[in-house]
């Protein structure tokens, strides 16, 4: 099956045509792109405080991408990503407060502080979670969507998994071995890998032999597709093309949105590796306020709607903030609840400070 | 002697191993250009070029499989897996072909390579970030398992590991990454198997390594204000086990504690307490406890106090070795002949 690339190659893409759109759609993307941007900027402030500990990984740069695909993902569908997660929560519909306080380890996060920044999940959302080892999303996202085809028939309403991974994991084996099972098996998948052009400081130049990521689809007969990720409207189309493919032809599909990463890898990465120059080029091609300019000059937006939208999204974001701030901490005797599903026998529960060894009971005629 | 973090100990001793010996070679993620996440590789492809230093794609099994490889073909590769719990993807490479790859050819194959670890926690990461892998490694043979708890050893042991012949797992604590010590440069490598007491004491044995050395130091110096005078062990390497020092200063002290970051259940603090007991037994006054980790996956930032064993656990395991009772030394009189 042949790859393909949508408009020019990179910065070159053809940009679909906004006026076909409603108006009230194009506004409710750049609502989220902004609730995102907003989000990612709080999350990295308060992770300076230490508000926010562990490792925290930002969408900064990938809001057009997050909401382009999240766009074409239906409430049906099943969603798998990396630990840069955050901005895929929020438009999956999580609450910012409970994310946020996920952030913060509390107890009122979405799985009570313990997976933090890096594991967001929801199951009611079906957001089966961000994943922190490098490619550890991508067998399971794979097991998920054979799981599907037990349970219905392909067709234009069947439900479809979509796996997010970074453009350096295509190089780990588990990318490989998954998109293999899901051609021989056709499954109802949707691959994407969001190209940021960097795994941490490792350009895709230097980290992949065929640097056309999409272009490795091939080696399973798999479609392969490349939009630019920093135009919400082509990145759902090609999203749900693919989408559609998987739930009506049970066909696999590998798709490549093309973004840049506009800061660290993590909020602790000054990113040294990259030139002043790059940096600066970078900012320069910033999604955000390049959508806002298109939704302005197409009439979408005035200047006054889109301060009411980045308001709106400050005010909630702050309220996130507060909310994560105010809820308790997670609880030490909380801590062995979650290991097992039921009791270990004989297993040491025991916290600082209790006895090494129980006490003997005296039914037992222990001595002393 | 110059003062050096631990950090800037390992990055000298790849220094030095690399102008010394063409066969070393480094590489690993971002352990080029970025001089990786914890800067141990700082500036060694700048200085010596990409052959000698060279980053390689998002890939640990094919990173340390590789590595198997060049030392097949003459070479000492030292490769670093990024955290503790990025090397599980490599873990099939290290259990499967690293370590039995010279026992499977009769010795005609030996794998003289590093594989470098920051492990374990205490520095507010998270899951993934903070494991004590090292009990995976030490219960496999052929390989050798190495942790420094100063910046000293972790220069003496890194060059030894560089110049052994075996593979060797070498876990570098990050929570000391950043600690200062003297340290001798050039210097030498430190052999294998040789545990240190960090500190003399007369009426208990802490035994550790790594992240707890530092721990089980302070515990003792709380211990002074209670009364008790207590002894340190560092192991130093796992495998080989230096069973002569820590035997030695148990049959003097008579009370043993063993502490560990990693979780307790099957660790490397269970072996250490057989083995004191197998060879100690008679001396032994009280039971060897262990202070561990807590056996669940390591915690949030919030609860990672409360998982880590910290100096009141090591206290309160000290406090529980019944000091009540006299050691029974009546053998110690039988084995010299009887009582006088
Ligand atoms: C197995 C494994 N190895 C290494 C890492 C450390 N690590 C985390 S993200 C990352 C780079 C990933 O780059 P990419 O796939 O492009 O995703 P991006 O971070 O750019 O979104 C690395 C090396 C990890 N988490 N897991
Ligand atoms: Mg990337």
């Amino acid at each position: 099956m042949a790859s393909r690339t949508k408009g020019k190659a990179d910065s070159g893409f053809a940009p679909p045509d906004l006026r076909a759109e409603p108006p009230a759609t194009l506004r409710d993307y750049y609502r989220q792109m902004t609730l995102i941007r907003a989000f990612e900027l709080r999350a990295n402030e308060m992770y300076r405080r230490a508000k926010i500990g562990g490792y925290c990984h930002l969408n900064l740069g990938e809001e057009a991408t997050v909401v382009g695909l999240m766009s074409a993902l239906e409430k049906r569908d099943y969603l798998f990503t990396t630990y840069r997660d955050h901005g895929y929560a929020l438009a999956r519909g999580l609450a910012p407060g409970a994310v946020m306080a996920e952030l913060f380890g509390k107890s009122t996060g979405v799985s009570k502080g313990l997976g933090g920044s890096m594991h967001l999940f929801d199951a009611k959302a079906r957001m089966l979670g961000g994943y922190g080892i490098v490619g550890g999303q991508i067998p399971p996202a794979t097991g998920a969507a054979k799981a599907l085809t037990y349970r219905g028939d392909p067709g234009p309403d069947a439900e479809a998994v979509m796996c997010l991974l970074g453009d350096g994991t295509t190089n780990i084996g588990a990318f490989h071995e998954s998109l293999n099972l899901a051609a021989i098996w056709h499954l109802p998948i949707v691959y994407v890998i969001v190209n940021n052009r960097l795994g941490m400081g490792t350009t895709v130049e230097r980290a992949s032999a065929e640097p056309e990521l999409f272009k490795r689809g091939c080696s399973y007969r798999m479609p392969g597709e490349r939009v630019d990720g920093d135009d919400p409207v082509a990145v759902r189309e090609a999203a749900r093309a693919a989408l559609t493919r998987a739930r009506t032809e049970r066909q696999p599909s590998l798709l490549e949105t093309m973004s840049y990463r506009l800061k660290g890898h993590s909020v602790v990465d000054p990113a040294t590796y990259r030139s002043r120059e790059e940096s600066q080029r970078v900012r320069d091609l910033d999604p955000l306020p390049a959508f806002r300019s298109r939704l302005i000059e197409a009439g979408v937006l005035d200047d006054d709607d889109a301060k009411a939208l980045e308001e709106e999204a400050e005010q909630q974001v702050a309220e996130a903030v507060d909310f994560a701030d105010k809820s308790p901490d997670p609880q030490v005797k909380d801590l062995f609840n979650y290991a097992y599903a039921t009791d270990v026998a004989n297993a040491s529960r025991r916290l600082p400070a209790e006895p090494v060894f129980p006490v003997a009971d005296d039914s037992t005629g222990g001595a002393s | 002697m110059t003062t050096l973090t631990m950090a800037q100990a390992l990055n000298t001793a790849l220094r030095d191993a690399i102008t010394q010996d063409d066969d070393v070679v480094v590489f690993g993620e971002d352990v080029g250009t970025l001089g990786g996440v914890f800067r141990i590789t700082d500036g060694l492809t700048r200085d010596f070029g990409e052959e000698r230093c060279f980053d390689t794609p998002l890939a640990e099994s094919g990173i340390v499989g590789f590595a198997v490889g060049m030392c097949m073909a003459g070479f000492r590769p030292v490769v670093e897996m990024q955290f503790d719990a990025f090397g599980y993807p490599a873990f099939e490479q290290v259990v499967s072909h690293v370590a039995k790859m010279r026992n499977r050819t009769a010795g005609a194959v030996q794998l003289p390579m590093v594989i470098r670890f920051p492990y374990a926690g205490g520095i507010g990461g998270v899951e993934h970030h903070s494991d004590s892998s090292e009990a995976y490694y030490a219960h496999t043979p052929g390989l050798k398992v190495v942790s420094p708890s100063t910046p000293a050893d972790a220069y003496g042991l890194l060059r030894q590991a560089i110049e052994d012949p075996d593979p060797v797992v070498f876990m570098e604590p990050k929570a000391l990454y950043w600690a200062k010590g003297e340290v001798q440069t050039p210097g030498q490598p430190l052999p294998f198997g040789r545990a240190a007491v960090r500190r003399e004491g007369t009426d208990v044995t802490l035994i550790a390594y790594g992240p707890s050395v530092p721990v089980a130091l302070k515990a003792a110096d709380a211990a002074r204000e209670e009364g008790w005078d207590v002894e340190v062990v560092d192991l130093r390497t796992i495998t080989p086990f230096d069973d002569d020092t820590v035997a030695r200063s148990v049959r003097r002290t008579g009370r043993c504690v063993v502490v560990t970051e990693s979780h307790g259940f099957a660790g490397v603090g269970a072996e250490v307490a057989a083995r004191v007991q197998e060879r100690c037994f008679h001396s032994l006054a009280a039971p060897v406890l262990r202070v561990s980790g807590l056996d669940i996956p390591y915690p949030a930032p919030k609860l990672e106090h409360t998982y880590l064993p910290g100096v009141d656990r090591v206290l309160d395991a000290v406090a529980r070795l019944q000091w009540d009772d006299e050691p029974d030394t009546r053998w110690l009189d039988s084995a010299r002949g009887g009582a006088a």
